[in-house]
């Protein structure tokens, strides 16, 4: 009785692992439906067993490599000390953050007898005769000026290593979204229009194998020149962040840019065929055919980008000094104290993390936008 | 006698390196209004060049088509087309897709007088029950069906169908001959259909008309197949005279192929 309603279910969890792009979680879902169990416990051990083995033995090298190579000044980290290492960080981000909470709570403390003052004050202005009126008014906006500075607070303490991870996520969103924003259009015009693709072609071929280090520089003279015309208090993001964002934009632009032109340009001719027939308009077509018909090569370029955009980012907040990872990795290099190399090593393995989180994500999209069979990678 | 779709003088050349490739030449076809007419020859004769210029998806070198008295210029919904793969949308649902046709013809109509069309035609196809169902997720036959209902749909002047059973089984290629014959008797449009299946064209077709191998195709013979509507399978395979239209078209094609043959080897001798 119960069997069907069990295995729809199973179908469920078996569609969302493949949507996701987590195969690696199939065999358990298997098992847990009781398919089969000899069967799903070998592919257990063969995609979760082995890499964990392989891990293992990675580990294992790591530590050994992290007591021979030593220099006078300073020890490959080992395992041990990374972990330790991350575990510091962590910590001292809690501390951190419960000490600018304890601050804020203080000041917010503070702003109440401040504003009671102000309003007493206002109150006996409304009652008190002309010529003392002023200078109670004046006194009353002095208090309430304090009060909401009080209230509004922010600790400005340095950002802590959490802080930056996700300031260098933001960064690079910014600047990935800028990239889909240009390279989709450009894209879709190269795809369509073959005497535009021919003019875009020389560019793109000779930027494209242009290094994030050489962007740098030239990023950042046209964002100082953007800059300068809002103050810097008032300016929505700092300039070294707006250096990174269009240093990531510059570089993931390029296989967003030739993967959608490749789908455009590659779209059935039958379909345009149904759309000739139908006589949909150029709009039509575009949106209701071109469009999702490469939105799959379309979204395989974006995740190329958005890789592409994260190893950028760590080279780019290293040189504008964006506080992101590539900052963190920097300073650490240059203060040179004792756990320096194992901070270096956490943040290299947040970096393949987040790296791997983000390439997930895509993937997930794609499969969500794509209507041929999912493809896991 | 002038036709509801007319044909005149049709071809179509190529220019290629070696000077220009004559595939069709003087094509003269008349079809009256409601008659399903079957365009028959071998793979490569021209078949599909003929009913590609009478979409209009094709350039058409000399002569002219002209549907109600009107010569064509380019494609338009006024032809509707089923190819021979569905060619649907596969991220459209199945009523999606007809859809798509129909908002382009009927732009004045209300919202829901259009998704009644689009639903109509849909269930007329035996797909009632799959309106909502991705057209990736549905058979190749079901697609097939989609296809028709889509060109239905359209409510158009002429049906043009390119071979569109051929990439299905046999089974499914006789379940959906019925259910286009069941559709065409309620909805008589002019039909102009191409097939390579003998079989086919006798079951469908008013009028059999067999090409003559290309380069420089043309209308080799014409059969009227007498068989009354609404024909049933087993009807048409008990008349007397089906294996003697059978027999007659099968000679026709042989004869092609054998001058096909013989010109081939008479090239190579000569080169």
């Amino acid at each position: 009785m119960n069997q069907p309603k069990k295995t729809n279910l199973s179908n469920k969890a078996l569609k969302f692992c493949q949507l996701a792009g987590l195969p690696v979680l199939i065999p358990f879902v298997r098992l847990f439906a009781g398919e089969e169990p000899r069967e799903q416990v070998r592919e257990i051990l063969k995609f979760v067993g082995v890499p964990i083995i392989a891990s293992l033995f990675f580990i294992g090298a790591w530590s050994l490599a992290s007591e021979r190579i030593k220099t006078e000044s300073a020890q490959l980290p080992g395992p041990m000390a990374t972990w330790q290492a991350a575990r510091e960080l962590w910590q001292s981000h809690v501390d951190q953050k419960r000490a600018d909470r304890e601050r804020m709570a203080a000041e917010r403390e503070k702003a109440i007898p401040l504003m009671t003052q102000a309003l007493s004050l206002e109150s006996r202005a409304a009652e008190a005769d002309q010529t003392v009126r002023e200078q109670l008014l004046a006194d009353a906006a002095v208090y309430r000026k304090r009060a909401m500075l009080a209230a509004n607070f922010r600790p400005t303490s340095a950002p802590t290593f959490v802080d930056q991870t996700f300031r260098s996520i933001g960064t690079v969103f910014v600047g990935f979204f800028i990239a889909t924003l240009i390279a989709v259009p450009l894209g879709i015009l190269c795809g369509m229009n073959p005497i535009f693709n021919a003019a875009m072609t020389p560019i793109i071929q000779l930027f494209k194998p242009v290094s994030p280090l050489a962007w740098l520089p030239i990023a950042s003279i046209v964002i100082i020149w953007w800059h300068n015309g809002s103050s810097a208090e008032h300016a929505l993001f700092s300039r070294a962040f707006l250096i990174s964002a269009t240093t990531v934009s510059l570089c993931s632009l390029w296989p967003t840019l030739v993967n959608t032109a490749l789908g455009v340009s590659n779209v059935d001719k039958d379909y345009l065929n149904v759309a000739k027939v139908l006589n949909l308009s150029w709009w039509q077509t575009l949106t209701k055919i071109v469009i999702p018909a490469s939105l799959p090569l379309m979204f395989a370029g974006l995740r190329i980008s958005l890789g592409v955009g994260w190893m950028v980012l760590i080279a780019a907040d290293m040189l504008a000094q964006n506080p992101g990872l590539g900052k963190f990795i920097w300073d650490m290099f240059q203060n040179g104290s004792s756990t320096t190399y194992a901070r270096i090593a956490v943040a290299v393995l947040v970096i393949g993390v987040v790296g791997f989180v983000l390439d997930r994500i895509m993937i997930c999209l794609r499969n969500l936008v794509s209507f041929d069979s999912t493809v896991p990678a | 006698m002038r036709g509801y779709v007319e044909l005149f003088r049709l071809g179509k050349t190529y220019d290629t390196p070696t000077g220009p490739a004559v595939i069709v030449e003087n094509f003269d076809l008349n079809l009256q209004q409601g008659e399903y007419v079957c365009l028959l020859g071998h793979s490569g004769c021209g078949k599909s060049t003929v009913l590609t210029m009478v979409a209009g998806l094709n350039s058409i070198t000399t002569g002219g088509v002209a549907i109600a008295g009107r010569e064509i210029s380019g494609p338009g919904p006024d032809r509707g087309i089923v190819f021979q793969s569905p060619c649907l949308m596969p991220w459209m649902t199945a009523f999606e897709n007809v859809m798509l046709g129909v908002r382009q013809v009927y732009p004045h109509g209300t919202r829901q007088e259009r998704r009644d069309i689009a639903a109509y035609y849909l269930t007329l196809v035996g797909l009632g029950d799959s309106l909502h169902k991705r057209a990736g997720e549905l058979s190749q036959g079901m697609q097939q069906r989609v296809g028709i209902a889509r060109a239905f749909a359209l409510q158009p002047k002429m049906l043009l169908l390119d071979e569109p059973f051929g990439m299905l089984d046999s089974l499914t290629r006789m379940e959906l001959q019925e259910v286009l014959l069941d559709i065409l008797a309620c909805d008589r449009i002019t039909t102009l259909m191409i097939t390579h299946d003998v079989d086919e064209a006798l079951f469908l077709a008013d009028r059999v008309v067999m090409m003559t191998n290309g380069p420089r195709a043309r209308v080799g013979a014409i059969f009227q197949i007498p068989f009354s509507r609404p024909r049933g399978r087993a009807e048409v395979l008990d008349h007397p005279e089906y294996y003697e239209f059978r027999e007659q078209m099968i000679h026709f094609l042989e004869t092609q192929d054998h001058k096909r043959r013989a010109l081939a080897t008479g090239n190579l001798t000569t080169v």
